[in-house]
């Protein structure tokens, strides 16, 4: 018989998991306490929320789930952003959170929250573990329903005095779900139809989504474009599927898309989505799309179809199998004329004077993008800076990573420090605006108490410029709440963390801020002086 | 449009929860909600009369096979289904009335429970159609109180919904 807290701990062991992101509270202390005694390195950030976008980080790279902590009430209720985050980008986390004592529960003690109920909207799945033996089997459940099918947060809700219970612990090999069980392989049938589609189409156009990272199924998209030689343009969640000069992407689409992206998603006559959930931001309107375009949707989440378009043809199943299945019976096409179309709109893109004064972010990004490695991950944050991120940040073999569905600010720092723990030989930056990062920029100090070595490119406007620029589109400039007068001096603020730093103050300054920056084996922060009248697109 | 569905979920706490939460969520409008535990004592069934058109259905249909506890998911045809529900309606009677009561509760079928000087108790199981009419007839008197389970519906004829073992 062992602790239920040290079954846990096993539990994770079983799991593969190295790293874990937490922070303690009183009701989570006896399974810190078995923690202690194991080779998983624990990760102290300095905010539950925190935890949640490392391990989301953490998952996204290594593309299984990742574990977080927190301890019951306010630690919980902290984690909940992420949770929501999570869920809105089908990341796979698992969120363990301890609770107040079975008997105490309802009756309102010190840090009671009703954690499985709060996140009910965001989770997957969520356990409140009322009897320590369903430990084993909890854990089993959790790890699996999170990183299958479409992945998503699960959460592990375990009273103290659970925790604390001894059990028998055999961790289980298998998992007995009769009710879950997704389905893989696409149905032959929809298979050949969709063939069929694409064989008809003149100008077929595929949309890749992050379902596609999700599935693993980078290399098979590759093939499938590069087999049939259909043109892609990919969602936010899509970005770096495709490398950003390769010769058959033409970019993200949506209300911050690229000209070249939506004018192709407006001129094809086949829309082949994959892995993509068809979201307000990428397609504002799906009825003129669904009028004008003949749609094949391929998702693993049968819910997804149909919900924000009508699929002429919907194909269930997981991206790898079906691309797999599908580039086993495609063969070249004539997308020669199609192509061409598409590339006079990408010449046809006018270059706008560049910035004087200040740093031009757009350009700024380009060049850092150039000179960066090639497996780089980028890490955007939420505002302009994700934007400018997304349209100007050239992705070539690595990753780019933001909070696409949530939309949540202070994601991309924590966010990076799991994508470097998950893979430390890839150089990870963080791109982020000074509102975004002084929402997340206690975790200065993780990233130096662990010597996590991200990079982080922050653009000054003194603005909630996104914002701003709504304010001004469409409340006759009325700026309101959008000012952020009290920045620091970003550069003597991480120097106090230990952590180099340098201003970059017009372009000129640019070039060699770039080389210190990415030459640097340790953490960097770069505070780029941005025109507040600087646009988004 | 109603639509009448049946759903096969795990028995265990929190799973009411989670079905009757993604109404709200997902904006579904729900006329009633009945929940029972089945034959097998592992499984409940919910049975659910929703409003809406065919897209509301079929999202419905799925966002509720989405949810890990449920096992299946069925929307019933109205020409294949056979519906109760069961209503308790208390209503104001004196004594002079209640014969006269007891006719309409005779001819539609339903069956007083309770009797005080002043009120009398029915009890009616039925379609949802049949204990509108009910209620129509029974009005006059004075309703003071319905208390009614919400619809439950299986299939005609042999036709079962069951987990597959």
């Amino acid at each position: 018989m062992i602790k239920a807290a040290e079954a846990m701990v096993k539990c994770l062991e079983n799991e593969g998991i190295k790293v874990v992101f937490g922070y303690p509270g009183a009701a989570i202390c006896p399974f810190y306490d078995e923690l202690s005694h194991s080779d998983i390195k624990h990760i102290l950030v300095r905010h539950e929320a925190n935890g949640g976008h490392s391990a989301s980080g953490y998952a996204r790279i290594t593309g299984k789930p990742a574990v977080c902590i927190a301890t019951s009430g306010p630690g919980a209720t902290n984690l909940l952003t992420a949770i929501a985050t999570a869920y809105m980008d089908s990341v796979p986390i698992i969120c363990i959170t301890g609770q107040v004592c079975s008997d105490q529960i309802g009756c309102d003690v010190f840090q009671e929250a009703d954690i499985t109920g709060a996140a009910e909207p965001f989770v997957k799945y969520s356990y409140l573990v009322k009897n320590a033996q369903d430990i084993p089997r909890v854990f089993k459940e959790a790890f699996h329903i999170a990183g299958t099918g479409r992945p998503g947060p699960v959460l592990i809700d375990v009273p103290m005095d659970v925790q604390q219970t001894m059990i028998d612990f055999e961790y289980p090999e298998t998992v007995s779900l009769r009710s879950y069980k997704p389905s893989a392989k696409g149905n032959a049938l929809q298979i050949k139809k969709v063939a069929e589609a694409i064989k008809a189409a003149e100008k077929p156009l595929i949309c890749a989504g992050g379902g596609i990272f999700l599935a693993h199924a980078e290399k098979e998209i590759k093939e499938f474009a590069e087999l049939t030689g259909i043109p892609v343009v990919s969602t936010m969640m899509g970005l770096s599927v495709f490398p950003t000069d390769h010769p058959l992407y033409f970019g993200m689409i949506g209300m911050h898309g690229v000209k070249t992206a939506n004018h192709a998603v407006g001129d094809c006559d086949l829309m082949i989505l994959i892995g993509a959930r068809v979201g307000d931001r990428a397609v504002k309107s799906p009825s003129w799309l669904e009028e004008n375009t003949k749609i094949i949707h391929i998702d693993i989440d049968p819910a997804e179809i149909g919900k924000n378009i009508h699929a002429d043809i919907p194909l269930v199943g997981d991206c790898k199998c079906v691309l797999a299945q599908l580039n086993e019976i495609m063969e070249k096409q004539n997308t020669e004329p199609w192509l061409e179309h598409l590339r006079e709109y990408r010449s046809n893109i006018p270059e706008k004077p560049a910035e004087k004064v200040f740093t031009d972010p757009k350009g700024f990004l380009k060049k850092l993008s150039e000179a960066a490695p090639d497996n780089t991950v980028a890490v955007a944050d939420v505002g302009q800076n994700q934007i400018w991120a997304c349209n100007n940040f050239k992705v070539k073999n690595g990753r780019f990573l933001t909070s696409g569905g949530m939309g949540t600010m202070g994601y991309s720092v924590p966010c990076a420090v799991g994508a470097k723990l998950a893979d430390p030989s890839a150089e990870v930056i963080v791109i982020c605006g000074d509102g975004s990062f002084q929402m997340q920029m206690m975790e200065l100090a993780t990233i130096c108490q662990y010597n996590v070595p991200v990079k982080i490119v922050l653009m000054r406007n003194e603005y909630l410029g996104m914002v701003r620029e709504l304010q001004t589109r469409m409340y006759a400039d009325n700026r309101i709440a959008v000012s952020l007068g009290g920045d620091p001096d970003f550069v003597a603020l991480a120097r106090a963390y230990g952590i180099s730093a340098e201003r970059v103050e017009n372009n000129e300054q640019a070039d060699e801020a770039i080389k210190r920056f990415l030459s640097s084996d340790k953490p960097y922060l770069l505070e780029v002086m941005v025109n507040e009248t600087e646009s988004t697109l | 449009m109603k639509h009448t569905i049946s759903i096969l979920v795990e028995n265990h706490a929190g799973v009411l929860s989670r079905v009757s939460g993604l109404f709200s969520r997902r904006g579904f409008n729900i006329d009633s909600l009945a929940v029972g535990v089945t034959a097998d004592p592992s499984v409940s069934r919910i049975t659910i009369v929703a409003d809406g058109d065919e897209y509301m259905v079929e999202q419905l249909e799925k966002q509720l096979n989405k949810l890990i506890d449920t096992i299946k998911v069925r929307s019933l045809a109205p020409d294949e289904l056979l519906s109760r529900e069961l209503q308790l309606i208390k209503i104001a009677a004196t004594p002079a009335q209640r014969s006269e009561i007891l006719t309409i509760v005779e001819i539609m079928g339903a069956k007083i429970i309770d009797i005080s000087p002043s009120t009398m108790t029915i009890e009616i199981s039925d379609t949802t159609a049949h204990l509108a009419r009910f209620e129509e007839l029974i009005r006059p008197y004075g309703i003071k109180e319905i208390v009614r389970t919400g619809v439950i519906a299986i299939q005609k004829g042999a036709d079962t919904i069951a987990v597959k073992k």
